[in-house]
């Protein structure tokens, strides 16, 4: 299984979640699988993704899944102190692991070398870590959700793209569209 | 009646709304920190790095809650790209309350090297600046974080070794 075919398998399991998506191919892939005015898509800032889904689910009640990437929480990881150390019960940081900087055209990152992102989430204090295979990640996800405990799950999946079209919704309309839908619940 | 200018300017910044800081350390800050680290009435967050809480606080403000970065002006030069495409792109007011290091009174020789970029960066990223350098400047705070929401851009509040030693 590669990423398209993960975010397929989690697609019945996030039903009325708020979803922060990665920049690049996996915003791509879930925009073109299943476009929802719950989901934000990055366009750019590589790395933040877990950041601002953390910073979404302190701020309302509502879950949040961060739809994440390997390389992205290399980017930043500093990310992990960060939700360890500030528990939202509400977030979920889903890190679909494919061992490659899939956006940029699937050069390994060291994730998929020596590095395990399970262990270093671990040994940066978060205390739900769960690394499971990628058919296995819709079930983990369902169990996740059901905890209602902040969840760190590392997919491990195959490298590889699907070739979808690059997102041309204007990021002021995205923010907006998904502001409301968040203001929405909260009403 | 809050004592000293670091507690005065965390209450006007909540008298203004804002609920939601992160921050990245500075000594000039500390104060300010601190106190906002023991308020209540505003969530804190310390990130590691200020790229990760600009992220913070775009994710906080689509939640619904008004936020505020701390920082030193050193970290104009980690967040460039994070003010660029995250940022201004979706159009997030973020008011930047920053610690102006390497100008006048400055100990610290490397603090002058970032000080020389940090104005022509912030007029580079087309990013509304102000600069609180003698006592009584901290009065323009209140305007400054109305303009931040109205216009929705990161604003720059630089605050100077002058200006933490006089107010
Ligand atoms: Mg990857």
């Amino acid at each position: 299984m590669i990423r398209n075919d993960v975010l397929k398998s989690i697609l019945p399991i996030i039903t009325n979640e708020l979803v922060i998506c990665n920049i690049g191919s996996p915003s791509q892939e879930l925009f073109s699988l299943d476009d929802q005015t719950s989901n934000f898509y990055m366009l750019g800032t590589m790395g933040l993704c877990s950041s601002i889904g953390l910073g979404l689910a302190m701020a309302q009640p509502e879950k949040v899944i961060a739809i994440d990437g390997d390389g992205s929480i290399l980017t930043n990881m500093g990310t992990l102190p960060t939700i360890a150390n500030n528990v939202a019960d509400n977030f979920i940081l889903l890190i679909i692991d494919n061992g490659s900087y899939g956006s940029t055209g699937d050069q390994p990152t060291y994730a998929g070398k020596k590095t395990s992102l399970s262990a270093v989430a671990r040994a940066c204090g978060c205390e739900n870590v769960v690394e499971c295979q990628a058919k296995d990640t819709a079930d983990e996800l369902k169990k996740a959700l059901a905890s209602n405990q902040m969840t760190v799950i590392v997919c491990k999946c195959l490298s590889g793209n699907v070739k979808v079209p690059v997102i041309e919704m204007n990021p002021v309309i995205i923010a907006d569209r998904f502001m409301t839908e968040v203001g929405r619940r909260q009403s | 009646m809050a004592s000293n200018i670091s507690e005065r300017i965390v209450d006007d910044m909540i008298a203004h709304g804002i609920d939601f800081v992160t921050s990245v350390p500075c000594k000039q800050l500390a104060g300010v920190i601190e106190y906002v680290g023991n308020n209540d009435k505003v969530m804190h967050v310390p990130s590691n790095k200020e790229d990760e809480g600009m992220g913070l606080c775009a994710g906080a403000y689509m939640g619904g809650k008004r936020p505020c970065i701390i920082m030193q002006n050193t970290a104009i030069g980690v967040t460039v790209n994070t003010l660029a495409t995250l940022i201004q792109y979706y159009q997030f007011p973020l008011p930047m309350l920053i610690s102006y290091r390497g100008e006048l009174g400055e100990p610290v020789a490397c603090q002058v090297e970032m000080a020389l970029h940090t104005k022509a960066l912030l007029d580079q990223l087309h990013i509304p600046t102000f600069h609180f350098h003698k006592k009584g400047d901290e009065a323009e705070l209140g305007d400054i974080l109305k303009y931040t929401q109205m216009s929705k851009k990161p604003t720059a509040i630089l605050t100077d070794a002058f200006f933490w030693r006089t107010a």
